[in-house]
C-alpha cells in the first residue's frame, strides 16, 4: 500500500500538468520568439556543461575511485556538497566567489576586465556547478567496480596511461557513463536556483526554460504550464530513448 | 536586530498616538481573531511593524502575514489561498482580482517612488538618470509581470531613456541584493528599498517630475470568513495615524 501512495504521489502531478495544459494554444505559445530562444539556450547551456563536467568530472572520479589524492574520504565528501546544497545556496557561494566582488571573481575583473553574472558563460559556470556532482559520483563508482587488472595488463603490453585511460577504462564503464551523463545533463536542463541567483535573468542571455517558466508565472499561467510541459516531455523522451539503448542492454 | 527595531519603532508609535485613538466604545464587541495578510515584496519591512501595532491595539487578534511579488500574491488568492486581505504594490494587478470578482474594493493606501540604488562608492559614477543610458553599464531591473518592472519601463518611456538591462529579476528585493553586491552597477529600486538597505548600497534620486509612482492598494478578499476584522485591518492600515507614521518613518509617501 505505501508503496501505491507513492507511486499516486509521483504520478498524480504529472498527470495534473498534462490535463491542465493549454493544448489549442501550445503550438502558438511553444513557437514564440521567447519560448524557442529560451528553449535553445537551456539546450546549449545544459549540453555544454555537460561536456564540460564530462572533461573535467570524468578524470576527477577517477582520481577518487583510485585513491590516488590523499585524504580521498574528505576530497569525495566535499564534491558532493554541491549535490545536497540548495540550488540557491550554490549560486549565493558562486557570486561569492566568481562574481564581480567576489573572492576569485575581483581579480579576474581587475586584471582581465572579466565578469560571469548575467552572461551565458554565467549559466554555464551555475548550471556546471550543480550537475557536475552527479556525474562525479556515478563514475566513481563504475571506476570503482572495474577490476585494475584489465589496465595493468594494458599497460603491462606497453600502452600508455592515457592510451590505457581510453582504450581499456573507459569502454568497460560506458553503462556508467551514459547513466552519468544523462544525470547530469538532466540536472542542468531542470537547474533553477542557482542560475537566477548567479547568472540573473534575461531573455536570450541567462533565461533558460525553468527561468522562463518561473517568469511566465508572475504574468500568465497557461505559458508557464504550456513550457512546463516541453521540458516534461524532452526529459521523459530522453530517458525512454536511453532506457531502451542502453540500460536494458546492462540488465540483460 | 530589525526585528527589535521594528518592535521598538512599533511600540513608539502606539504608546505616543495611542492617546489619540480611544479604544472602541465598550458596548462594541472587542474584535478578536486571526488574518492571514498577503503584501507584496516591498512592504516585507514595514508591514510586521504595522501588523504588531495592530495586534496591540486590538490583543485577542493575530495577523499573518505572507510576502511575494504581487502577481505571484494575486495568482494565490486566484488558486484559492485562504487569505484574507491583500496589498499590491500597484493597482493592475489588484485589478485582476477585481474582474474575477475576487477582491472587494481595492483602496490606495500609500505611495512609493522608483530611484536609482547604486553599490557603496558608486563605482560606475552614475549621478543622473540618463547615465543609465551608458553602453556596457551593468543595470538590473525588475522583470515587466512585478510591478516595479512595469513602472521601471514606465520610467523610461517618461524619460525617452534607450536603456539596456543585464537582467529582469522577479522580485524588488533580488535587484537590490546584486547592487549590494556590488555585480551590478545600478538598479532600479523603490526609494524604501534603498532605506531598508541603508549603509550596505546608496542611491541616485530621481527627480519628482522626472519620476514614476507606485501606488499601493489594499483590499479584502471577496470571500474571507473574517469580514469585520479583515475590514478594519483594511481601514487601520488606510487611515490610523499609527500605520501612517509607520509608513513615513519607512520612507513610504502619503497616499494621496
Amino acid at each position: 500500500m505505501p508503496g501505491l501512495v507513492a507511486l499516486l504521489f509521483l504520478v498524480i502531478p504529472l498527470i495534473a500538468l498534462i490535463v491542465q495544459t493549454p493544448w489549442e494554444a501550445f503550438p502558438k505559445i511553444i513557437s514564440s520568439p521567447e519560448a524557442l530562444e529560451a528553449l535553445r539556450l537551456s539546450l546549449v547551456t545544459s549540453l555544454v556543461a555537460t561536456a564540460f563536467a564530462a572533461l573535467f568530472g570524468i578524470p576527477m572520479a577517477w582520481l577518487l575511485a583510485r585513491e590516488i589524492l590523499p585524504f580521498t574520504g574528505l576530497l569525495r565528501a566535499l564534491v558532493i556538497v554541491p549535490l545536497l546544497l540548495p540550488p540557491v545556496v550554490s549560486g549565493v557561494a558562486l557570486l561569492e566567489a566568481l562574481g564581480r566582488r567576489g573572492l576569485v571573481g575581483a581579480f579576474l575583473y581587475d586584471t582581465l576586465g572579466i565578469t560571469f553574472p548575467f552572461t551565458t558563460v554565467g549559466v554555464v559556470i551555475a548550471t556546471t556547478f550543480v550537475a557536475m556532482p552527479f556525474l562525479v559520483i556515478t563514475m566513481e563508482g563504475g571506476f570503482r567496480s572495474l577490476h585494475q587488472r584489465y589496465e595493468d595488463a594494458a599497460a603491462t603490453l606497453g600502452a600508455g596511461s592515457r592510451r590505457v585511460f581510453l582504450r581499456i577504462t573507459m569502454p568497460m564503464v560506458a553503462p556508467a557513463a551514459i547513466a552519468g551523463l544523462v544525470l547530469c545533463w538532466a540536472r542542468a536542463l531542470g537547474e533553477f536556483g542557482a542560475t537566477i541567483t548567479f547568472a540573473g535573468n534575461f531573455p536570450g542571455v541567462t533565461q533558460t526554460m525553468p527561468l522562463a517558466v518561473y517568469t511566465a508565472l508572475e504574468s500568465d499561467r497557461s505559458v508557464a504550464i504550456a513550457l512546463s510541459m516541453v521540458l516534461l516531455v524532452v526529459s521523459v523522451g530522453v530517458l525512454v530513448a536511453l532506457r531502451g539503448k542502453y540500460l536494458q542492454t546492462r540488465a540483460s | 536586530m530589525t526585528k527589535m527595531l521594528h518592535g521598538f519603532v512599533a511600540i513608539a508609535f502606539v504608546v505616543g498616538l495611542g492617546a489619540f485613538f480611544p479604544s472602541a466604545s465598550g458596548a462594541a464587541p472587542k474584535p478578536s481573531g486571526t488574518l492571514t495578510v498577503s503584501a507584496a515584496a516591498s512592504l516585507t519591512d514595514v508591514f510586521p511593524v504595522i501588523a504588531d501595532a495592530f495586534e496591540k491595539r486590538y490583543p485577542d487578534t493575530e495577523i499573518k502575514l505572507n510576502f511575494a511579488g504581487s502577481s505571484t500574491l494575486m495568482n494565490q488568492v486566484i488558486a484559492g489561498a485562504p487569505v484574507d486581505v491583500i496589498a499590491t504594490a500597484s493597482k493592475s494587478t489588484i485589478q485582476i482580482g477585481i474582474d474575477s470578482e475576487l477582491v472587494a474594493r481595492p483602496l490606495r493606501f500609500t505611495k512609493n517612488f522608483l530611484t536609482i540604488a547604486v553599490p557603496l562608492g558608486n563605482p560606475a559614477n552614475i549621478s543622473k538618470i540618463s547615465d543609465l543610458q551608458r553602453d556596457g553599464l551593468l543595470l538590473g531591473v525588475c522583470d515587466t509581470a512585478v510591478p516595479c518592472g512595469s513602472a521601471a519601463v514606465e520610467l523610461f518611456t517618461k524619460n525617452t531613456l534607450d536603456v539596456t538591462a543585464v537582467t529582469r529579476e522577479l522580485d524588488v528585493r533580488s535587484v537590490l541584493a546584486k547592487v549590494i553586491s556590488g555585480d551590478l552597477d545600478a538598479g532600479i529600486v523603490y526609494v524604501t528599498d534603498v532605506k531598508s538597505a541603508e549603509n550596505r548600497v546608496e542611491f541616485v534620486q530621481i527627480p519628482f517630475r522626472d519620476n514614476v509612482v507606485a501606488t499601493y492598494h489594499i483590499s479584502m478578499v471577496a470571500d474571507t470568513r473574517e469580514q469585520q476584522l479583515a475590514q478594519r485591518f483594511v481601514n487601520f492600515v488606510r487611515f490610523s495615524t499609527t500605520s501612517q507614521g509607520i509608513m513615513r518613518a519607512f520612507g513610504f509617501a502619503k497616499p494621496w
